[in-house]
């Protein structure tokens, strides 16, 4: 029952995100700063990630092709098919939702027990605009970050299987170019922004409906984080059904 | 002036308001006090409209709040200041921020006469040199008069503060109160403080409301309060030695 009382506030509280806009000059501010700390804060552990990511998935390729009927260029595909498909777009959102989902539930839960969210609605701001609206437009630009990620975990497995001696660049570059279908990347797009609304909403949910102190904060934080990659998986479950199904 | 007609509310099934009916005077620094559990704080959130009565009315100078749409109550709420027990300033914000943000937030001023706005009022609550110190790197003394200062920088006709000097030594918590009344008084509000400080009762209670398991045990002046036969107002406030002694001395010379 607590389950479906959390969903109708989360649709609630997305209904008043939209309503009664703080004045833009002060919006534009928060944006600049929600993309600093969400986006640009986020560039290097996500570059770090995938570029390993990409080397191992590259590597694990080249260990199980043990027959010499099967054409080495696979790796390249392979590597290429995973990072695109589900290590950037849906790997790298897990790993947001630990990183940018706990900072966001945090940092509004605790305003929220320091009664800084009181004092805005006092002061009659739609505190749910003012905390959650830039987050969201900040967001929009995660799409980048996971064309960042496809880049680097493509560049992570060449690096791998060159240097490795597993295969030659040319293979794995013909590997990456063989059944290229632009749909797919399309497809991983369409699911990042997705999940990009999931990392700005049900993290800002947790932390702005918290109650309690500090060790609340870090419960809820938890909560987010398992929350948010739930739901996470099952929105790549049904859009991968939808779009590629 | 606030009028409070008849004031419930409730939390699932626990009845915290049972009937409040009161009134707090334009120009005069009316308190709430009680003990712990007495409903003070959710009867300051309901004057706040934080939450909303599940029965009664709270009329702010002839505005019924619950009669209010949307734009009305945001309205309202720019002509309310408060300031919270904890002072709540936004931790990312400097103090010239903090006292900025109504007014970045609602008026149409230059930048430049905000910045005299903010100045005046922050050399008003007597802090000259913290324009650029965020509130991590002040005092808790210093927190409490930015909050103040914020509360009024948008020259606000009702001005409510949760506890205001609590956790700050007798000394700040004196020029705290003794602010928050002259401010009362020079700009004409309507002050509402839920205090548990005795000290405040007794210097600036120009009117004060007595709550007890939700309901108004008594109400007066703080000159009334030293003669009250109630007995659960007489158990509370002279509940130390001190100000039992403060009271014999008082009614003896009075």
């Amino acid at each position: 029952m607590i389950y479906l009382e959390n969903i109708g506030r989360y649709f609630i509280m997305l209904k008043e995100v939209f309503s009664r806009p703080t004045k833009w000059n002060i919006l534009k501010r928060l944006i600049y700063k929600e993309i600093d700390d969400l986006i640009y804060g986020s560039l290097g552990i996500i570059i770090f990630i995938s570029f390993f990511i990409g080397g191992v998935v590259a590597i694990q390729t080249a260990l199980n092709i043990d027959n010499p009927l099967i054409p080495k260029y696979l790796i390249g595909f392979t590597t290429r098919q995973s990072v695109i498909l589900e290590f950037a777009p849906t790997f790298t959102s897990i790993i947001m939702a630990g990183k940018v989902g706990s900072y966001i539930t945090s940092s509004i839960g605790t305003m929220r027990v320091t009664e800084q969210i009181d004092a805005l609605e006092v002061m009659g701001v739609n505190s749910l605009n003012y905390l959650v609206f830039p987050k969201i437009i900040a967001l929009l630009l995660y799409p980048f970050v996971i064309a960042i990620a496809m880049y680097m975990g493509i560049l992570g497995g060449w690096m791998a299987v060159v240097f490795g001696g597993y295969s030659t660049s040319a293979e794995f570059i013909r590997g990456l170019q063989v059944d290229f279908d632009t749909f797919h990347v399309v497809y991983a797009f369409i699911k990042t922004i997705v999940f990009a609304f999931i990392l700005a909403t049900i993290p800002s949910f947790y932390g702005y409906y918290m109650k309690g102190g500090a060790l609340e904060v870090g419960k809820a934080s938890t909560s987010s984080f398992v929350w948010t990659s739930v739901a996470i998986i099952i929105a790549n479950y049904l859009l991968t059904q939808m779009l590629l199904g | 002036m606030i009028k409070v007609e008849n004031v419930h509310k409730s939390f699932g099934d626990t009845e915290v308001l049972k009937g409040i009916s009161t009134c707090f005077d334009k120009g005069k620094t009316n308190l709430i006090i009680g003990q712990s559990g007495s409903g003070k704080t959710v009867f300051l959130k309901c004057l706040l409209g934080l939450h909303q009565p599940n029965q009664g009315n709270i009329i702010y100078n002839d505005r019924i709040y619950s009669e209010l749409d949307d734009d009305q109550k945001t309205d309202l709420r720019q002509e309310m200041g408060m300031v919270f027990q904890g002072s709540a300033l936004f931790d990312s914000m400097t103090v010239e921020e903090n006292v900025m943000f109504p007014l970045r937030m609602f008026s149409k001023f230059p930048r430049n006469e905000m910045k005299d706005r903010v100045d005046e009022v922050l050399e008003r609550v007597r802090l000259i040199d913290a324009h650029k110190k965020l509130p991590s790197e002040i005092s808790g003394g210093m927190q409490k008069r930015v909050a103040i200062a914020r509360a009024i920088v948008n020259r606000p006709k009702y001005l409510f503060c949760d506890e205001p000097n609590s956790g700050l030594d007798p000394k700040t918590a004196i020029i705290i109160d003794q602010l928050i009344q002259e401010i009362t008084q020079e700009f004409d509000i309507t002050t509402v403080i839920n205090t548990h400080d005795m000290n405040s009762v007794m210097e600036i209670g120009e009117k004060i409301v007595f709550l007890k398991d939700g309901l108004k045990e008594w109400e007066g002046t703080n000159k009334e309060i030293f003669r009250t036969d109630n007995e659960a107002v007489t158990s509370f406030v002279y509940s130390s030695d001190l100000f039992k002694k403060v009271r014999e001395i008082y009614i003896k010379d009075n």
